[in-house]
């Protein structure tokens, strides 16, 4: 073995053979579980309406208000949206009238009725212009430049055309989509919806009225009436309409007016407030994490408390290879306690979930492990940070506080409900808690205008790019404490 | 780096004079000596013109001394001259701005697994209270590359056996001084070098590091000791280095010194030094070294 080795080892054997520490990172990991079972046992929503899931197995919005006949085979529809607008509350009682960016107007067809059923729809919206949306996720922009108020929607098997005109002679075709396993007998017609507005740290439930016109459908659709009605009106992801409003249409002399609330949109966690996601159920990595300073920041600093630190230098004159055995039998340590307690706890809370009928966001079996490995390094990284900042301070409450300060604090801070996003978002990026955007599984979507703060759930940084801010810290803590365990005087 | 160190010859030391001297200081300062080459070859320590400041005080001023296989070196001094300091030199642990420290003719810092060349004893071990002895030892062993069964051979010698398995914040002092001893024999090393080691030791502890001393010297050890106390060291010690104001004010064998205190009108040899080290004494009214702990 190397010398090196020989200090790693060294270093390994007085780790284990202080209890205290041992104990202290076994609680880090059982920290993790603990807010897990405590996550997992606290919510219980049993008898919740279920969460509309979309075709790709992601949770959906989908509630708006549809006017629509059967249509049992090939046909088309086209109509004119010379109107949309939308109404805001000004308080409780009152609306006002503004702007809804994503409030949607135009015609669809859909597989059924059924929340969650795949759906292909051109529309206008109040303030992206025309857009062909389909599956929830996928957005496509119409022609810029134009104002095209004339929509047309074809059906051809399972593919669905869409066509937007400026003028009804010159048309743009925006895309086609295939709704695969779209059957004989769909719904088409026309449809409204109206988004929660975004008004600073919250949301409020929109209404958006729309006038139609020259509505024209060719091939086989059904005969009789139009039927109106709201699509998921009892989805949770729906927030009902503002006071003394609801969902209607007129038809007159072949215009129709249509009043709808509500969206066909990606779930956000905005939208669907009850679900759960697995940075929630990890909640317990901030308190894992101040036990994993308290140790590392006392393996070192109880050594200048007792003078022990001369023996380890007597024993090991490289300083620098002292410190980075230290680092390395402390990270290694953390890292096995956070993914331990992280790989326990993740499917603890998702079954605890499950019993209690909360729905949590669905992650890929890659992103589970990301998030598993994401907290293990949080925890190893930290580790380094707190026995960088005990080789500097040399003393346990200074570097202690020094590290909570900077790790866990902006993590605390992010979490109140209340702090103005930019704050959050600041906190998010510079500070070493940027790291725990680890932990983030939600994505925002252009399409949804929504809240995406840290406390939502959603990081500025990517998972890793967060995590690399807080390796950067810890890089030049280490690189400082280098230099002054060299400088100083042991 | 002095280009020239001063240096001292072992067995070379002088004590002219010793009890009547009126400035000791100076009568007993080492000056450059020829032959340096013999010192830097030499197994043992040899100390060549340290200075060290901490703030306004000069800690070390000059100091310098060897200390030879075979022996057993006392180091005494009153607190705050720089007995302390000085070994934390040698170990490699404070820097100095100016003088050399080696061992066997090497710096510290450059001993790839130091115990097996130098054993130490700082702080009475300072070990982790929450930490066994035992463990305490092991760790070191790992250190340096050496495994459980010297543990437990040191543990024998230093007569820790009883204590080892239980955690050393229980230790009493004179425990955690057989830690320290323990610690300082795992690597088997040809050098020894200890900061108070009869601090805190009951008497019969006394008897035991007395007897532990001399036979690590019989078997060719170069052993420093340092004390504040000379009592302890008139029966253990070859030859005394006496430190004051941050330098040795004195460097000579046990024989001579008496010998010198007694040609002056029927001094004891605890009068020697107290003569030799008043002045330090006086210095130590300052802040002194060891209050640094």
């Amino acid at each position: 073995m190397s010398a090196f080795a020989h200090v790693v080892h060294a270093e390994w054997t007085k780790f284990r053979t202080v209890r205290g520490w041992v104990a202290g990172m076994v609680a880090a990991a059982l920290l993790l579980v603990v807010f897990a079972l405590l996550a997992g046992v606290s919510s219980d929503q049993k008898g919740a309406p279920p969460v509309p899931i979309g075709p790709d197995g992601g949770p959906v919005t989908d509630s708006f208000y549809f006017v629509h006949r059967p249509l049992t085979g090939d046909g088309a529809i086209t109509a004119s949206v010379p109107a949309l607008k939308s109404s805001i509350p000004a308080d409780p009682e009152h609306l006002r009238p503004g702007t809804v960016p994503w409030a949607k107007a135009g015609l669809i067809v859909k597989e059924s009725t059924r929340p969650g059923a795949r759906y292909a729809a051109i529309m206008v919206t109040g303030g992206h212009g025309v857009r062909m949306q389909d599956g929830y996720v996928h957005d496509t922009a119409g022609p810029a430049g134009v104002s095209a108020r004339l929509l047309r929607l074809e059906r051809s098997g399972d593919a669905i055309t869409g066509y937007a005109s400026a003028d009804g002679a010159h048309w743009t075709k925006v895309g086609t989509v295939h709704l695969r396993g779209l059957g004989p007998t769909a719904q088409g017609g026309l449809f409204v919806a109206s988004p929660p507005s975004v008004q600073g740290m919250g949301t409020s439930g929109s209404v958006s009225t729309a006038a139609f016109g020259n509505l024209r459908v060719q091939g086989h659709w059904a005969p009789g009436d139009w039927t109106g009605g709201q699509v998921g009106a009892e989805s949770p992801g729906f927030a009902g309409y503002p006071a003394n409003t609801s969902g209607a249409f007129t038809e007159s002399g072949g215009r129709f007016t249509v009043t709808g609330a509500g969206d066909m949109a990606p779930a956000v966690r905005e939208t669907l407030p009850t679900g759960g996601t697995l940075g929630e159920i990890l909640t317990g990595t901030f308190a894992a994490l101040i036990a994993v300073i308290v140790v590392a920041a006392l393996s070192v600093t109880t050594e200048y408390r007792s003078g022990l630190v001369r023996v380890t230098l007597a024993a090991g004159p490289g300083r620098s290879r002292v410190l980075a055995a230290k680092a390395i039998v402390l990270g290694a340590v953390a890292f096995v306690a956070g993914l331990v307690g992280a790989a326990v706890a993740v499917p603890l809370g998702l079954h605890l979930a499950e019993a209690n009928g909360v729905y949590v966001f669905p992650v890929t079996a890659a992103t589970e492990v990301r998030v598993v490995l994401g907290v293990a390094a949080l925890l190893a990284t930290v580790s380094v940070l707190a026995l960088s900042a005990g080789a500097v301070f040399r003393h346990s409450a200074g570097a202690v506080t020094t590290v909570v300060v900077a790790v866990v604090l902006p993590y605390i801070l992010m979490a109140i409900p209340f702090m103005p996003a930019s704050v959050s978002t600041w906190l998010a990026r510079v500070t070493p808690g940027a790291a725990f955007a680890v932990l983030q599984t939600l994505v925002p979507y252009h399409q949804v205008a929504s809240i995406y703060t840290p406390y939502e759930g959603y990081y500025p940084l990517a998972p890793w790019a967060g995590f690399a801010v807080l390796a950067g810290y810890a890089m030049g803590a280490l690189a400082v404490a280098a230099v002054l365990l060299h400088r100083r005087d042991a | 780096m002095p280009c020239v160190r001063p240096c001292q010859i072992p067995g070379s030391s002088r004590v002219a004079a010793a009890a009547t001297g009126p400035e000791p200081g100076a009568a007993y300062n080492l000056r450059h000596e020829s032959n340096c080459e013999l010192a830097l070859s030499a197994p043992g320590i040899v100390v060549a013109g340290l200075r060290k400041r901490y703030g306004t005080v000069l800690a070390l001023d000059g100091m310098s001394f060897s200390v030879r296989p075979g022996q057993v070196t006392g180091f005494v001094g009153p607190n705050g001259a720089g007995k302390s300091t000085t070994m934390r030199v040698i170990l490699g642990l404070d820097a100095v701005e100016e003088g050399t420290a080696l061992i066997g003719g090497l710096p510290y810092r450059g001993l790839r697994h130091p115990l097996h060349h130098v054993g130490s004893l700082l702080d009475a071990a300072a070990p982790h209270p929450g930490r066994s002895g035992r463990n305490h030892l092991l760790w070191l062993a790992h250190s340096q590359g050496l495994d459980v069964r010297r543990v437990d051979r040191v543990i024998e010698q230093a007569g820790l056996a009883p204590a080892a398995r239980r955690k050393a914040g229980g230790y009493s002092l004179g425990m955690r001084q057989r830690l320290g001893i323990a610690a300082a024999l795992l690597g088997d090393p040809p050098v020894v070098l200890l900061d108070e080691p009869f601090n805190g030791m009951d008497p019969d502890g006394i008897v035991w590091m007395r007897g532990l001393l001399r036979s690590l010297a019989s078997e060719g050890r170069a052993v420093l000791v340092s004390s504040h106390l000379m009592g302890e060291m008139q029966h253990t010690a070859d030859h005394l280095v006496v430190a004051g104001r941050g330098r040795a004010i004195a460097d000579a064998s046990v024989a001579e010194l008496i010998a010198a205190a007694s040609r002056g009108n029927g001094a004891t040899l605890e009068d020697v030094y107290l003569r030799l080290t008043r002045e330090a004494v006086e210095f130590r009214t300052g802040t002194s070294t060891e209050d640094r702990k």
